[in-house]
């Protein structure tokens, strides 16, 4: 019979839950049921009361690592924890949120206890066995796979399950005490652009992809990179939209040519990029295939303004194309949204 | 004072980004058709790895450089032919399956087992580079089975810059949720490092760089091992190409007003 364990961990308040991790919450829920077997909660936190309290209505047994040392995500010290909760648990199926945190050490965890483990995971499936789907060569290829080896830590990309939310309760935790090794690494701080120039964000409903057309020569003869990164920026103002672009784009600025200062490589979308769900999405000046297939697999509703009506990758990718000039286009758009208050 | 180091850079090789892939089944299991074929390029997050590492090497009198890299051998000597031209290396080949069907943990295995036995490497100098996740499997987790199975527990994952004190102490930059940074002081060597785009160019061909890397790739590439990979009780349910397929509406007699009004429409919409 299968055991299965969810790992979580705290947001950056130190106490409540990441919402990754909540998701992961259902997860497990969902195929403890199926599966009729029991479900552990194990919880890497500051302090975990609030954390335990949110989770009081899934029934689960739960245990706690807990303590200053874990307020900060690094590999020596969330390595510990992680395998001192999956020895407790004694689990032959570890689910855990795909966050950087999580990424970060799982791995080595399952490599410390015998077990495998398999990342980027979009769905649990299967009748008596457990299958779980993934995706290969960046969103091209989609595979379910299988185990008979035991423990097998599964990492669930985030957005593929809701959030578990119940009523805050009293919970009955088991604190479990880890041996730390000696810490080579101190986490100093973060580093983020300013509120105002930050373009990229997970939360947002839209995603905005920008591509190298932007700043290539318009009708005119001449490069508009400014104009251009004032219509991008009023758009994401007005719709707080997050910001994607072409690789093409991004690398621009290596190459001496006219660049959006506000891009960095940590917007880029696709091969060499992120893959980041959204309710909907609209590329402008992309004539690829990163943007259109790789870049916005996990997009749901998807227009592109191209002045190429037959670019390929658009066909059959997106919803709608318009064959329009992007420049007149976005001018048009923020001038409604603006007017629109 | 510059500090000596020992960089090992793991980097796979993988169809070029700009070929159309289709998913066969053969009696080793899934892979790509026609897979032997196809243009292959280094992995992309690899290849920052590998400058970054070339460029720190280059920063350090003294420090040396390897790349690792598991492979058929006839499509890494494909390969190094172009990548040997970037930057000054030492090749570790290893003879064995190509794609990211196989599973990680094997390839952990092989990769660990080639880099222990480096003559001359000093692990307590290490520095392990790799991309984050590679343009194949995918799941970000070979790098840190390499180095759990190397006993190196500071690890970092999603690296964008590495900035080495002079005391040996280096801070690192590690890609987080929402289009942060998390900043980490770790002590020294060793360490892991999985880079994702780095800050470096692409470094231009120079022929002779190339032609003295040649000198010692063709020689252990000839030499290389040959590794079977096990499957650790990973098996496929079903391997497939997304079956997806949009109707596009393809608008083209629209002015720029009416187009802004449908897609403030569609913004606006739940």
């Amino acid at each position: 019979m299968e055991k299965i364990l969810v790992l979580t961990h705290a947001d950056e308040s130190g106490s409540a839950l990441s919402k990754a991790s909540l998701e992961a919450v259902t997860a497990g829920l969902e195929l403890a049921t199926r599966l009729n077997v029991p479900l552990t909660i194990g919880i890497v936190a500051v302090n975990s009361a609030i954390a335990s309290a949110t989770l009081a209505e899934t029934g689960a047994q739960l245990l706690t690592v807990s303590g200053e040392a874990f307020a900060q995500a690094r590999y020596a010290s969330d390595a510990a924890a992680v395998e001192a909760l999956c020895r407790a648990a004694e689990a032959t199926i570890v689910l855990a949120p795909g966050t950087s945190r999580f990424t970060r050490v799982t791995a080595g965890v399952a490599h410390r206890l015998g077990g495998f483990i398999d990342t980027h995971i979009t769905a649990l499936g299967g009748t008596e066995t457990v299958e779980a789907s993934r995706w290969f060569y960046r969103q091209r290829i989609e595979a379910a796979i299988s185990r008979t080896t035991r423990p097998w830590f599964l990492l669930l990309d985030a957005g593929t399950h809701a959030a578990f939310a119940g009523a805050a309760g009293a919970a009955q935790v088991e604190a479990i005490a880890v041996e730390l090794p000696a810490l080579r690494t101190t986490v100093s701080g973060f580093r983020a652009p300013a509120q105002d120039a930050q373009t990229i964000r997970p939360d947002a409903k839209m995603l905005f992809v920008a591509g190298a057309g932007w700043t290539k020569k318009q009708p005119d003869g001449q490069t508009h990179a400014a104009e251009a990164g004032k219509l991008i920026l009023g758009f994401l103002g007005a719709t707080g939209a997050s910001l994607g672009s072409s690789k093409s784009l991004v690398d621009q600025g290596g190459e001496g040519e006219p660049v959006l200062p506000f891009l960095t490589h940590m917007n880029q979308i696709g091969q060499t990029g992120s893959t980041p769900r959204h309710a909907k999405g609209l590329s402008t000046c992309c004539h690829g295939e990163e943007p259109h297939v790789v870049g916005w697999r996990f997009i749901g509703s998807r227009r592109a303004i191209s002045l190429d009506p037959n670019c390929g990758w658009t066909r059959g990718k997106a919803d709608v194309v318009y064959v329009a000039d992007a420049f007149q286009v976005m001018a048009k758009v923020n001038a409604l949204l603006e007017a629109k208050g | 004072m510059a500090n000596i180091l020992h960089i090992v850079v793991c980097a796979g090789i993988v169809p070029d980004p700009l070929q159309t892939l289709e998913p066969v089944t053969g009696p080793l299991g899934p892979g790509l058709k026609n897979e032997m074929v196809l243009p292959a390029v280094l992995d992309p997050w690899a290849a920052s790895a590998l400058y970054e590492a070339a460029q720190l090497a280059a920063k350090n009198p003294g420090s040396k450089l390897w790349l690792v890299s598991l492979g058929p051998k006839a499509k890494l000597q494909q390969v190094m032919m172009t990548v040997a031209q970037k930057v000054a290396f030492e090749l570790v080949p290893v003879d064995g399956p190509i794609g990211g069907f196989p599973d990680a943990h094997a390839t952990a295995a092989v990769l660990a087992e080639t880099i222990a036995a480096i003559p001359g490497l000093d692990q307590a100098k290490l520095l392990l580079f790799g991309g984050w996740e590679s343009a194949t499997r995918g799941a970000g987790v070979t790098l840190q089975l390499v180095g759990e199975r190397l006993g190196i527990t500071d690890q970092f994952q999603g690296v964008d810059q590495i900035d080495l004190r002079e005391d040996g102490s280096f801070e690192v930059l590690e890609r987080v949720e929402g289009g942060k940074h998390q900043l980490s002081v770790c002590t020294g060597a060793p360490a892991v490092l999985g880079w994702a785009t780095g800050n470096l160019a692409e470094p231009r061909n120079n022929p002779q760089v190339g032609m003295a890397n040649m000198r010692t790739i063709m020689p252990a590439l000839a030499k290389a091992k040959v590794a079977k990979l096990e499957a650790n009780g990973l098996s496929y349910v079903s391997v497939s190409l997304p079956k997806q397929q949009r109707e596009t509406r393809v608008v083209k007699d629209l002015s720029p007003e009416q187009i802004a009004a449908e897609l403030v429409e569609w913004i606006g919409a739940e």
